[in-house]
């Protein structure tokens, strides 16, 4: 209950931000938000599962390639979004077949291959996907149940809108029986596996799951931003998510969330002094494994608040 | 120009890809098979090489003087900055297999910035030490690219040599094989680590330093030859040495003599996702080995 409220605290917050912030810092968080979702996604594969996937950039750019194109060959944005979320389940739920046969380091470079194979050939079909180059989506064509993604206000709204659902399933689903035994497999697959688990279906199902938030984040993102390109499926893709949830802590509800926005708050804040982001982002990610492990939350909740979600 | 000269002339630059290659995947093999660590950050340490020589060529003008000075301070530069990577960073996580790969994914960023701040986005020239074409029937062909090829079999050779019938090759094999038993026969274990680590990054460096002249130098240079070492290494067994050479030999003449006939991107899409199957349906290598 606890949990809920605070979740609940934590978007009516987000609401008020966006509300009173000025234009670019609200721009800012809209696309906090939309990272946090395809984050929420990572973290219920890596967080809660223990699944380190390093080809999440797959599942983000195929959710987002599939709507882009149909929205440039007129789909309307209702039939889009849904349509991109479908392509990354369906993009996790293959590739995891595969993938999950290994474990570990094997995992890790089976799916960034997988990753890697997409983005190679989103370029080499460049004619038909714009390739690095990526294409614009018109302006006309970026309208939600009547609102016009062009201005600012209404895609803070809609990105708050996929970011609350995105929470919540989340929340219901770890603290339901199937986030139970998800959390099994990350703590001690054999000895699921002897109380009578499937390990494999389990995973498999917390992939496909993460594959479809991943997958509406990058349709949401095309849509949002009015932009699709092949660059959002570089191994960078992968990781930001990864970072993301390490920082804010793995297996907690609002790490994502958090890491995201701190994230995206240091960059902005050392480009201010240098253009060095890539050296942030190496910087936060091995002090991250070398001082904590367990990202902020993670930490929080170790110390001093047992009850966090 | 005939099929017969355009073989031949595919086949000699899939020599010269297959003796830079290998010397990149032997490093990334080495800190594989004796420490357990994947090291993302190889293709970065390959760049900082090609970097470096630029740098040696341009402190030093001369050309084969220049090229020289690169060939001996390039690995030892990016050797010293992987032990000191080795000790500061990669033993304070006991070498966990996942931590480490996060590590090094951020130390990659990191280099990929310096080499991008301090070096510029531009790809700048290396001088080759000398000029020589050699006249084939048919077409003619550059000395330096063969001088590569020579080079790089000395190099491996040395290593073979160094692992199989040096006390050091020993000490490195007996901490591969059982890491508490070599311990406790006074083995500075931590030492074979850092050392194992320095030598892996100073071949991809030397490996870069060699081909340098002929691709020129770019901060982000390191992408290609990490993903074809990963290739390499997988395809040849992790950790097996002897299946690293040949898989090196025999993807870099693929490569070249395949990508003189076919689009590189599909070339590369094809390996990519047999490096995927061959981890997921065969993960001791396609040469068998003892991974």
């Amino acid at each position: 209950m606890k949990a809920l409220w605070l979740h609940l605290a934590v978007l009516l917050a987000l609401a008020v931000a966006g509300v009173l912030l000025p234009a670019y810092p609200q721009g800012m968080l809209t696309r906090v938000l939309v990272m946090a979702v395809f984050a929420t996604g990572y973290n219920l594969a890596f967080g809660y599962t223990g699944l380190l996937s390093l080809g999440h950039a797959l599942h983000f750019s195929a959710g987002m390639m599939a709507a882009g194109l149909a929205m440039r060959a007129g789909m309307p944005p209702e039939a889009a979004l849904p349509l991109g979320a479908l392509a990354g389940t369906v993009s996790a739920a293959l590739t995891g077949v595969l993938a999950l046969r290994t474990k570990g380091v094997s995992f890790m470079i089976v799916t960034l291959m997988f990753a890697q194979a997409f983005h190679l050939t989103l370029l080499y079909f460049g004619a038909f996907t714009g390739g690095d180059e990526g294409f614009p989506l018109p302006g006309a064509a970026r309208h939600l149940l009547g609102l016009d993604l062009t201005q600012p206000g209404p895609r803070f709204a809609v990105a708050l809108v996929l970011f609350a659902v995105a929470l919540l399933a989340q929340g219901a689903l770890v603290r339901g029986r199937f986030g139970r035994s998800m959390v099994a497999m990350r703590e001690n697959e054999e000895r699921s596996r002897m109380l009578g688990y499937n390990p494999f279906t389990i995973k498999l199902a917390a992939l496909t799951l993460s594959g479809l938030y991943a997958g509406m984040a990058g349709a949401a993102y095309g849509l949002l931003f009015g932009y699709v390109g092949a660059g959002f499926g570089t191994t960078q893709y992968s990781i930001l998510p990864m970072l993301y949830v390490l920082l804010g802590g793995a297996g907690t509800t609002l790490g994502p969330l958090l890491g995201a926005g701190i994230m995206a708050w240091l960059i902005d804040a050392a480009s201010a002094l240098t253009n060095a982001s890539l050296a942030v982002i190496g910087a936060v990610l091995i002090a991250l494994v070398v001082f904590a492990p367990k990202g902020i939350l993670g930490t929080i909740r170790e110390r001093w608040a047992k009850w966090l979600p | 120009m005939g099929t017969g000269p355009l073989l031949m002339l595919a086949t000699l630059e899939g020599m010269v890809m297959a003796a830079v290659l290998a010397l990149a995947a032997v490093g990334l093999s080495l800190t594989f098979g004796v420490m357990r660590v994947v090291n993302v950050a190889h293709g970065e340490f390959f760049m900082l090489g090609a970097v470096l020589a630029w740098g040696a060529t341009q402190a030093v003008p001369s050309a084969p003087l220049g090229f020289v000075a690169a060939l001996v301070i390039a690995p030892a530069l990016v050797g010293a900055l992987a032990w000191v990577t080795d000790t500061a960073l990669l033993k304070r996580l006991n070498y966990n297999p996942e931590s480490t790969i996060v590590a090094t994914i951020g130390l990659s960023y990191l280099i990929q910035q310096g080499a991008l701040s301090f070096f510029g986005p531009d790809a700048r020239a290396v001088a080759a030490p000398f000029t020589l074409r050699l006249q084939f029937p048919g077409f003619g062909y550059s000395g330096y690219k063969l001088f590569v090829v020579a080079a790089a079999l000395l190099v491996l050779l040395a290593v073979w040599w160094g692992l199989t019938r040096s006390r050091a090759g020993l000490v490195m094999r007996a901490t591969q094989v059982d890491r508490t038993t070599a311990r406790a026969f006074g083995i500075h274990v931590d030492r074979v680590y850092a050392g194992t680590f320095a030598l892996g990054a100073a071949l991809a460096a030397l490996a870069a330093v060699l081909v340098a002249p002929i691709t020129q130098a770019h901060y982000l240079m390191g992408h290609d030859p990490l993903l074809l070492s990963f290739i390499v290494v997988i395809i040849g067994g992790l950790g097996s040495l002897r299946g690293t050479l040949l898989a090196a030999l025999v993807i870099g003449l693929a490569d070249g003599i395949l990508s003189m006939l076919y689009p590189p991107t599909l070339a590369k899409i094809l390996a990519t996702l047999a490096v995927a199957m061959v981890l997921v349906f065969r993960p001791q290598g396609l040469f068998g080995g003892r991974a």
